[in-house]
């Protein structure tokens, strides 16, 4: 009757897109934050083409930053305070893959729809073709990091009183290297410049943060549940 | 089996109890009592290895906890004041996302079944957010049916807010899982019939 780890997590998986599911409030949120953030900037700069496409990538990538920053406080003070989170650590299973896979989760329903909606509000920015591409691609490699990075901040400040502008304080200057990797893929395509180099740094990024900050979440949840 | 030697717990710089040993054989059960505030919730949670002791040790078949880790954790069940369950899905999925996450694959039948058997078969698709506080607090109980092969099952305050019936059966469960030889480690406050024996441990 014992299941395996394959089954935790994907069992971890489906509830919290089922939760998502019933909670769309929760989700839709984010993403409407995402679109009117960024759909606020051509109306206060200015409808010249010329500049909002100059502005476009470093708007859009500010704004998914901010976006995900918001959503992290779902992550997991929901389940530190029903106790959930209590069982997950009480799970016979290594909680950093536990964290890992409720990261994963977090990222479907909050980071996905901005990588898919991203496209549409290049256009408003007046993006080409291959720039829109990049920006999608960049996001898609970027945006996990950004949930991952977040897990750290958002476990280090469960239980603490206005935990929110604590784990913006944490998180975002740590996202600093994301935005500027994640906008200068965009910003070199509209240069007529290469964008291996760009994306690639994103990619060592989201391997390096895979690879530490599931280990660092479960050690801050330990200490929270202490 | 299940071993303490010499806890010692503090929280803040107050000390909750010092030099606290006792052992825990198959087939019996633990009632910790003492007053709100002495520390046992704090010592049921150094026993399923959520927070450390300040002082001493907790062993299991002589094996320190630490050092046993996840082996430990699939031979416990441990259900605190928090019933874990998640407002907005049913008690047929709490249950069954709650086994999983244990490590414990349940078929959604067999959760009704489980439910329906400790009396909440009617409401079993609601969402448990509607549900009353012992209503919740039965759906998180229900979990144990499914756990007889895991021997140490630690329950804090699992009576509070259960209806005399439920209680009863409870007590059922308790005894049964002692009559397998598990062994249960429990606080309560009231007094409950429980058709066992019971080993007391007393914090000032």
């Amino acid at each position: 009757m014992n299941a395996g780890l394959a089954h935790v997590c994907g069992a971890l998986i489906a509830r919290d897109a089922l939760i998502a599911l019933r909670r769309r409030a929760d989700v839709l949120t984010t993403f409407f934050f995402f679109v009117i953030v960024v759909s606020l900037f051509p109306l206060g700069v200015g409808p010249e083409p010329e500049r909002l496409r100059e502005i476009a990538p470093g708007v859009v990538w500010v704004a998914a930053l901010l976006a995900s920053m918001l959503a992290l406080g779902r992550l997991f003070a929901a389940d530190f305070a029903d106790g959930t989170l209590e069982q997950m650590a009480l799970a016979p299973q290594p909680l950093s893959v536990l964290v890992l896979t409720k990261v994963a989760a977090h990222w479907l329903t909050t980071g996905l729809p901005l990588v898919v909606i991203a496209p549409v509000l290049g256009l408003q920015f007046g993006l080409a073709g291959d720039a829109l591409l990049v920006l999608v691609w960049s996001l898609l490699i970027g945006t996990p990091v950004l949930s991952l990075i977040g897990s750290v901040g958002a476990a280090l400040t469960l239980g603490v009183r206005g935990g929110g502008a604590l784990t913006a304080l944490l998180v975002l200057p740590l996202y600093i290297p994301v935005l500027i990797f994640g906008a200068g893929a965009v910003g070199a395509m509209q240069a007529g410049l290469g964008v291996a180099g760009h994306l690639s740094m994103l990619g060592a990024i989201l391997m390096l943060a895979l690879a530490t900050t599931p280990w660092a979440t479960a050690a801050a949840v330990r200490i929270a549940l202490e | 089996m299940l071993e303490a030697n010499a806890l010692c717990c503090t929280r803040g710089e107050r000390s909750l109890f010092a030099d606290l040993s006792f052992g825990l054989p198959q087939g019996i059960a633990l009632r910790v009592r003492g007053e709100n505030g002495s520390g046992k919730t704090s010592l049921l949670r150094i026993l399923a290895g959520l927070a450390p002791a300040a002082g001493g040790e907790v062993r299991w078949k002589g094996a320190l906890l630490r050092d046993l880790g996840e082996d430990y954790l699939s031979q416990i069940v441990f259900i605190g004041h928090a019933n874990a369950l998640k407002d907005d899905l049913s008690a047929v999925e709490n249950l069954r996302f709650g086994l999983a996450l244990s490590g414990i694959a349940v078929a959604e039948a067999a959760c009704r079944a489980a439910l329906a058997e400790d009396g909440l078969g009617r409401i079993a698709d609601l969402p448990v957010q509607w549900l009353s506080q012992g209503q919740k607090r039965r759906t998180a109980l229900t979990r144990l049916a499914f756990c007889s092969s895991r021997p140490l099952w630690i329950l804090d305050e699992p009576f509070s807010a259960l209806d005399g019936s439920a209680v009863s059966r409870l007590a059922e469960r308790l005894q049964r899982h002692l009559g397998d030889s598990g062994m249960v480690v429990f606080t309560t406050h009231q007094e409950v019939p429980l058709g066992f024996v019971t080993q007391g441990l007393e914090l000032q």
